[in-house]
């Protein structure tokens, strides 16, 4: 598209930028500014630089947490991108079926996620739950509510559960959109299912699969409804991810100057990474 | 290299096909002959890449059978079948080098790491690709992966038949011309057997020996370049070959003459008319139109220059006829006299030229 | 049935398991549910839909939700629209910047806005109420709804503008009549994915409400924990969350795989 330069686009643009920016500078300079600050009593506040900052890295809480949200992230990537895209494979490219299984698997994608907390909560529970009954009746030793192993199985069978179908539909959508012409031509050269993966479907999804890694990181990284209602964080603060964490700080009413220390630090930390995969996926691209 | 015979050939895409409009591919019966240059020219819809689809076992025939060398192939795969496609739009493994593109069907049938090598670099002297052996194949414009496309094909050496699917189309219009004679001189090199399927008249007639003309899923002639253009023997060929296309006017036949708006007019097979048809027609090319003192009288509508000739356009009781004059004669204006020359002047009944027997194209 | 169908059935079979528990539940009484567990409801009762058909606490909840997600929806459509038009057409000072800007609105952990919002929306007046809830959501919607609608105008030819003036359309009237018609396929997936996260998200709809605007997701969670485990209620009230997502997806259903391709793939 051959765009004009045009200053006055600008007026197109306002609506977008005031509702943002209400919505995002506001609240961020409120939080920057209480990070930045300390108060001993109410409505009296201190310049603390950057000691709020220092303290939460150093507090051995949030290192757990953050450690705890890190596994989380990474286990949840390495199960839902691959299924994802492995069911992606195994769809059909056309016919009466396709709509069908694509509502169905999206379906997950549509509860409020307070919902999908619950639904897990309750499966999982020992004595009366589809899932807690099941394992327990097989002989597995199975509690969710007491055992932290118990707990982070579930947590994470729920995620995969509940989002696994975004990465499959965007796969999905990759795939399709590969010219039939393609596979014709890896058919008339002799080869193989796995060289037709390797070097046909893979090389032409790898935007689509940059955009459901990137999705799925950071979600996962804000991961808090689901969780919250299905552990509380626990047991004890065995689930406590970041979000989790941040909440109770913030919403605890102390000190408010931690709180917008570590919220700072948690967005920060999100848009490195967020950058740094970017950046990696789109290096090996040549165009 | 094979001899490649296609029996009775029908193709539909429903699944109980009953009437002929199910069907892509009416009736196609046609030899083709070890080591020729074909073109399968025709309108988009016409049914050639389902034909060329067919002969590369992409898909599988309805009905008929296919036979390379005597063999009955219908059912066997492209792989089987040895066969090499390039499609419209350049296809190559985007990951992998050059090199490496035109290694890899030698690589998937087990051949030894020597005698790729050699084949790799012959294929790639042939095509001008020596200097880009070791980039990737990403990088290269849309006719340098035009090549690797076609390289893939012709490393194997016992490809049977080598097909194009309108090869051109992504190519820029001043490297067309030349990717077309590096296609005709590889086509004098090594004698396999090509077939070039396109809309284009000028890629057709340029690239092939014989040229199969299609349309509305039948196969309407078939014969080199020379006699499709003088010889059409269907109005239809008359119309999609040559730049403007054949004349075709409404016509009467009695006893063995035949006459337009009331002049009697010399056609050369006149006398075959069966006379039984519903639709009558003359057919003349504007190239064998010319100003006469006498003849059938027309007026003249327009003229338009085509460079080094010009396009004269006539009306005659309403219709149109068209003629060309080279370029540096007069223009001719208000009322003229034509004359058709009656050797390359036809009776068409149905569309079909009389004395022709249609659905048996030779 | 070959291995592909075999692994298909499995996966949606698994996605649908918990869904149908939910079901199953929604059917019993609170009783049977703690009284062991059953595949099916052994006395069955509509018990739980009743109460939250008749309960104004209940089906207002649900009015409510429902309130601030249309709210939300056709507000950032309206606001994107503009916006990805100009980025689709034009440079402008800064227009890089202000994209990447908007994306980065994404990747912002609701959790780190709570309590800002909170104060934000007390300061306003529009505390507990559907506005709030909604114009907080846009954060997260607008920067998404202008990604999509951007991706679908730019494959829209800028010769339909230029036609357009030179027949006179002034720029509303061609926006409207001509514009918007041809991308209406990309509205309708902006408005899929901001109805789903308004709908599906708690931790603003919650805390940014307390009685007058409480949506179900608040609603619900209240019903965990004060009155003990009332299940069977929580599982009628879960089942009917279901319903307008599901209605969505049917009449997308068409768009679902183009619509993933954020009109970019």
């Amino acid at each position: 598209m051959n765009k004009t330069f045009n200053n006055r686009a600008w007026f197109l643009v306002i609506p977008v930028f005031l509702m943002v920016a209400f919505n995002a500078l506001i609240p961020l300079m409120t939080v920057v500014n209480y990070s930045v600050q300390e108060s001993f009593v109410a409505n009296e506040y201190f310049w603390s630089g950057i000691r709020w900052f220092g303290e939460l890295l150093r507090n051995p809480d949030f290192q757990s947490s953050l450690w705890r949200q890190v596994i989380f992230t990474g286990v949840v990537l390495l199960i839902q991108i691959p299924l994802g895209l492995g069911i992606a494979l195994c769809m059909p490219k056309s016919g009466p079926w396709v709509s069908v299984c694509l509502v169905l698997m999206a379906l997950p994608l549509l509860i409020p996620w307070n919902v999908v907390g619950s639904m897990w909560n309750i499966m999982a529970l020992p004595d009366i739950g589809l899932l807690g009954k099941g394992l327990n009746s097989l002989g597995i030793p199975y509690n969710y509510t007491r055992q932290p192993a118990a707990a982070w199985f579930t947590v994470v069978l729920m995620d995969v559960w509940h989002w696994t179908s975004l990465v499959v539909l965007l796969c999905y959508a990759g795939l399709v959109s590969i010219p039939d012409a393609y596979y014709q031509a890896a058919k008339i050269d002799g080869a193989k299912p796995w060289a037709v993966f390797r070097y046909i479907q893979l090389p032409k999804l790898k935007h689509v699969l940059t955009i459901a890694i990137l999705l799925r990181f950071m979600d996962s990284f804000m991961i808090y409804t689901e969780v919250i209602v299905l552990t509380g964080g626990g047991p004890g603060s065995t689930t406590k991810f970041l979000s989790i964490d941040l909440v109770q700080k913030a919403l605890g009413g102390f000190d408010l100057g931690p709180a917008a220390a570590f919220s700072i630090v948690y967005f920060l930390i999100i848009l490195a990474l967020s950058w740094l995969f970017y950046t990696l996926m789109m290096q090996s691209e040549t165009k | 290299m094979a001899k490649i015979t296609l029996q009775n050939l029908r193709q539909s895409y429903y699944p109980n096909p009953s009437k002929d409009e199910d069907y892509a591919l009416k009736r196609v019966h046609l030899d083709w002959e070890d080591g020729g240059a074909y073109a399968l020219l025709g309108p988009s819809g016409c049914g050639k890449t389902t034909l060329l689809n067919l002969i590369s076992g992409l898909l599988v025939p309805t009905e008929g059978k296919i036979l390379f060398d005597g063999k009955d192939v219908s059912h066997a795969s492209p792989e089987q079948r040895n066969i090499a496609q390039v499609f419209q739009f350049p296809v190559i493994y985007d990951t992998m080098t050059v090199y490496d593109n035109l290694a890899f069907p030698l690589r998937n049938r087990g051949v030894a790491e020597a005698e790729i090598d050699k084949r790799v670099k012959d294929i790639a002297e042939m095509l001008d690709l020596s200097k880009t052996l070791k980039n990737r194949a990403s990088g290269l414009t849309a006719d340098g992966k035009q090549k690797i496309s076609l390289g893939r094909g012709l490393v194997r050496s016992d490809v049977n038949v080598i097909m194009f699917d309108e090869p051109l189309t992504v190519i820029d219009p001043h490297l067309k011309w030349q990717l077309r004679s590096k296609l005709k001189e590889l086509h004098q090199r090594i004698r396999r057997t090509m077939i070039y399927v396109t809309h284009d008249q000028t890629e057709a007639l340029t690239f092939a020996d014989q040229v199969v003309v299609m349309n509305n899923g039948e196969v309407v002639q078939t014969g080199t370049p020379i006699d499709l253009f003088e010889q059409p023997r269907h109005t239809f060929v008359g119309h999609f070959i040559g730049s403007p296309g054949m004349n075709v006017l409404p016509c009467e036949v009695k006893g063995g003459k035949a006459s337009f708006a009331g002049n009697s007019v010399a056609a050369a097979n006149a006398a075959q008319a069966a006379g039984k048809a519903a639709r009558v027609e003359l057919g003349v090319r504007p190239e064998f139109v010319s100003i006469a003192k006498s003849g059938i009288a027309a007026d003249v509508v327009k003229v338009t220059d085509a460079g080094r000739y010009r396009i004269i356009e006539t009306k005659v009781s309403g219709h149109s006829i068209k003629l060309l004059v080279p370029e540096g004669d007069a223009v001719p204006e208000g009322r003229i006299h034509l004359n058709f020359d009656p050797a390359h002047t036809q009776v068409y009944e149905d569309g079909w030229m009389a004395g022709a027997r249609p659905g048996e194209p030779s | 049935m070959s291995k592909r169908h075999i692994v298909l059935i499995v996966y949606i079979v698994f996605l649908m398991l918990p869904i149908y528990w939910l079901l199953n539940m929604s059917f019993k009484t609170t009783n049977e549910i703690l009284g062991g567990f059953s595949a099916y409801p052994r006395e069955f009762t509509l018990d739980s839909y009743r109460t939250i058909f008749t309960d104004p606490t209940w089906y207002n909840a649900y009015i409510n939700s429902i309130s601030y997600v249309a709210i939300n929806t056709v507000l950032s459509i309206l606001v994107a629209l503009p916006a990805a038009y100009a980025f689709s057409r034009y440079r402008f000072l800064g227009d890089k910047h202000l994209f990447f800007w908007l994306l980065s609105n994404r990747m912002a952990p609701p959790a780190v806005f709570v309590l800002p919002f909170v104060n934000l929306y007390s300061a306003v007046g529009l505390f507990d109420t559907p506005w709030a809830v909604a114009l907080s959501h846009t954060l997260f919607n607008v920067p998404l709804a202008v990604w999509i609608l951007e991706g679908f105008m730019s494959g829209v030819p800028k010769e339909l503008d230029e036609t357009a003036y030179v027949d006179g359309y002034s720029f509303p009237r061609f926006f409207i009549r001509i514009f918007l018609p041809t991308i209406s396929a990309g509205i309708g997936v902006a408005a899929f994915f901001c109805f789903m996260f308004s709908w599906v998200e708690m931790l603003l709809a919650k805390n940014l409400t307390s009685v007058a605007a409480k949506p179900i997701v608040a609603a619900m969670t209240k019903t965990a924990s004060t009155s003990g485990y009332e299940l069977g209620l929580l599982a009628a009230a879960g089942v009917l969350t279901l319903i307008p997502g599901a209605v969505v997806i049917y009449f997308v259903r068409n768009y679902i795989a183009k619509g993933f391709a954020l009109g970019r793939v």
